[in-house]
């Protein structure tokens, strides 16, 4: 029996020979960590040098390890891994940084009593001097930015889905890529790339000649928004509808089922759940817009639910009035304090959106399972 | 309930491209046609004029004349929408709607047309039309659960319920059995045979020995080079053709000398 045995060798088995060791990498990383620090020193220590510094010995320090003990193919395929993981690191690394420095300040903020049931509405400095001076809490809130938020981006989904859904349907089952299918498909494109304070000034220069001089409202800035949702709208919806497989909509026809059945009650519902998503992302991607709620819906520091008449503050323009012109000019940071926790609370709100999206994209998804 | 095809000179083009040239054929009532020949030679394209189903194709026309017990698909005023609920379809691959469970598929016809039916007559209609596909003890206790669940030779015989549910004059099948088992295509086929007893069956397939097992005349199609039209080459009764054809070309096809 014991002949049959593969005879014990050395440790390592000669399939593996000429590899490094698996603590390579991490004996590297100690080293270049121990390395960068010692340069920092000497030149003056701080973090983010540490960081690139290290970065740099470990990749030339593994890829230079590896081409010694490996070879060269193996060394390439290690720096294409530095490289990929530090792009990813990279691009991570300002995320990390705004979500940690809002968490951080918007908090505080966030924590204040009244902070989300409460309006500006007769805060004035002296609250804020109080505040700062004999550590009172902190008055306002931002309700009224809150509901702004929410009404004038309710409103501009409203006004964009229909027709970006409907724009989207008529190019992919009838617009059979003629001449006025093209030329949406080339304005959408164009629409994509508006400045959003152009579509500001578009929706205040409309309402201007069609209302009257200085019409600022909530539905102002939903007309500006919904210029800016509509080719998103356009665009995800458009991409759904290609997706649903031909073969289901032949099978309508040749059931004796009319074009448009067949486009609501099959094509539509099976593309339903990316359509939802792509909507609420489209409503993510507007609900942070500054500049075309500043010039469509001016700024208020009191409670306006009517989303038709006068004008309406909204989380972004709270934040950047907060902090460009601060309610005691003497002691600003009540003010910013306010800023930051909105600003938590609008990061907040895109989060739910976009956990809605997935939420949604699981509910209407066509089922399967037996 | 079962009307017989009369087709007359008919030409399909895609575009300026001839596809099929000068065709005339005569489908008997309550009875199995098969279409087979090469690929590419126009069979399918053939097959989807005789319920209008090309003309989803952008491009996609026919010239001649197509006669549903003497009515002309074609003729002026004519809504392919009435067409086609008279003369269903089966496709290749099987497309059951991903959205509808079992019982919503079959009832498809009905309810995507917003036909009134009441629950009994519904149940009823189900029950018949997937029996009628012999699909009835396989699903009945699952009739809620989404139609693509099943296997493909269960969802392709769900996709003929859903045909025969609307009940027309005429099935059209653009080789049902290719993307099946040999056990779904016994299936499949058999359900064949059971059909023809109510309906007219149009049946293309690319398997020979299907054509020559379940129909009772076959037309074989062929097409002289790639860019040229496909043309029928010879139609008669399925023994004859497999066993005594009049053309060259058709003789070489059956018995595997080409294609």
């Amino acid at each position: 029996m014991t002949s049959t045995l593969t005879p014990v060798r050395s440790k390592r088995s000669a399939l593996t020979k000429g590899q490094l060791p698996k603590y390579a990498p991490y004996a590297v990383l100690g080293g270049a960590l121990i390395v960068g620090a010692a340069i920092l020193a000497l030149i003056g220590f701080n973090p983010f040098g540490w960081g690139l510094v290290s970065a740099i010995l470990f990749a030339v320090g593994l890829v230079s390890w590896s081409a010694a003990v490996e070879g060269a193919r193996r060394a390439k395929d290690k720096l294409a891994t530095c490289l990929v993981i530090g792009s990813f690191l990279v691009a991570l690394l300002p995320l990390v940084s705004v979500i940690w420095t809002v968490l951080v300040n918007g908090i505080p903020g966030l924590i204040d009593p009244g902070f989300l049931t409460t309006s500006m509405n007769g805060v004035t400095g002296a609250f804020d001097n109080k505040a700062v001076e004999s550590g009172a809490p902190v008055m306002g809130g931002i309700y009224h930015a809150l509901l702004g938020t929410v009404q004038i981006t309710l409103l501009a989904t409203v006004i964009s889905v229909p027709v970006g859904l409907l724009t989207a349907i008529y190019l992919v089952e009838y617009g059979n890529d003629g001449r006025l299918a093209k030329a949406i498909t080339f304005f959408v494109d164009v629409m994509t790339g508006i400045p959003s304070i152009v579509a500001g000034l578009f929706a205040a220069a409309f309402f201007f000649v069609v209302v009257g001089p200085g019409t600022k409202t909530g539905a102002v800035a939903a007309v500006a928004l919904s210029v800016l949702m509509i080719p998103v709208v356009v665009r995800s919806s458009e991409e759904m509808l290609k997706i649903v497989p031909n073969e289901l909509r032949e099978a309508a026809y040749a059931l004796g089922v009319r074009k448009w059945r067949t486009v609501l009650k099959v094509v539509i519902p099976t593309a339903i759940s990316g359509i939802a998503s792509g909507v609420t992302l489209a409503i993510a991607r507007v609900i942070g817009e500054t500049a075309p709620i500043l010039v469509t819906a001016g700024f208020a520091t009191s409670i306006n639910s009517n989303v038709f008449g006068g004008w309406m503050a909204s989380l972004p323009t709270f934040i950047y009035t907060q902090i460009l012109n601060p309610t005691s000019p003497s002691n600003p940071d009540p003010s910013s304090q306010r800023a930051w926790g909105a600003a938590l609370v609008l990061i907040i709100l895109v989060m739910v959106l976009n956990l809605v999206a997935r939420l949604i994209a699981r509910i209407f998804a066509p089922k399967t399972g037996r | 309930m079962s009307k017989r095809i009369d087709v007359k000179d008919l030409n399909v083009y895609y575009g300026d491209f001839l596809a099929v040239e000068d065709v005339s054929i005569n489908i008997e009532a309550k009875s199995v046609t098969a279409f087979i020949g090469p690929s590419g030679c126009g069979k399918s394209t053939f097959l989807r004029t005789l319920n209008r189903m090309h003309e989803v194709i952008p491009g996609a026309r026919v010239e001649g004349e197509v006669l549903l017990d003497g009515d002309n698909l074609y003729g002026p005023g004519v809504d392919p929408v009435t067409v086609r609920s008279q003369i269903g379809m089966v496709f290749q691959r099987p497309n059951p709607f991903p959205t509808m469970s079992i019982r919503d598929n079959v009832l498809a016809g009905v309810k995507l047309n917003n036909k009134k039916i009441s629950k009994g007559e519904a149940d009823v209609l189900v029950e018949r039309s997937l029996k009628g596909a012999n699909l009835w003890n396989e699903v009945k206790d699952r009739l809620e659960k989404p139609g693509s669940g099943l296997s493909g030779g269960q969802q392709q015989r769900l996709c003929i319920a859903r045909a025969i549910a609307v009940e027309p004059q005429v099935i059209l099948m653009d080789e049902p059995c290719s993307a099946l088992d040999p056990i779904s295509t016994l299936a499949i086929e058999d359900l064949i045979n059971e059909l023809k007893d109510q309906y007219t069956v149009v049946i293309v397939t690319h398997n020979m020995q299907q054509a020559a097992r379940v129909s009772d005349k076959t037309a074989f199609f062929n097409i002289s080079g790639t860019g040229k039209p496909g043309k029928l080459i010879e139609y008669g009764d399925t023994h004859t053709i497999f066993s005594n054809p009049v053309e060259k070309a058709t003789e070489d096809y059956v018995s595997g000398r080409f294609g």
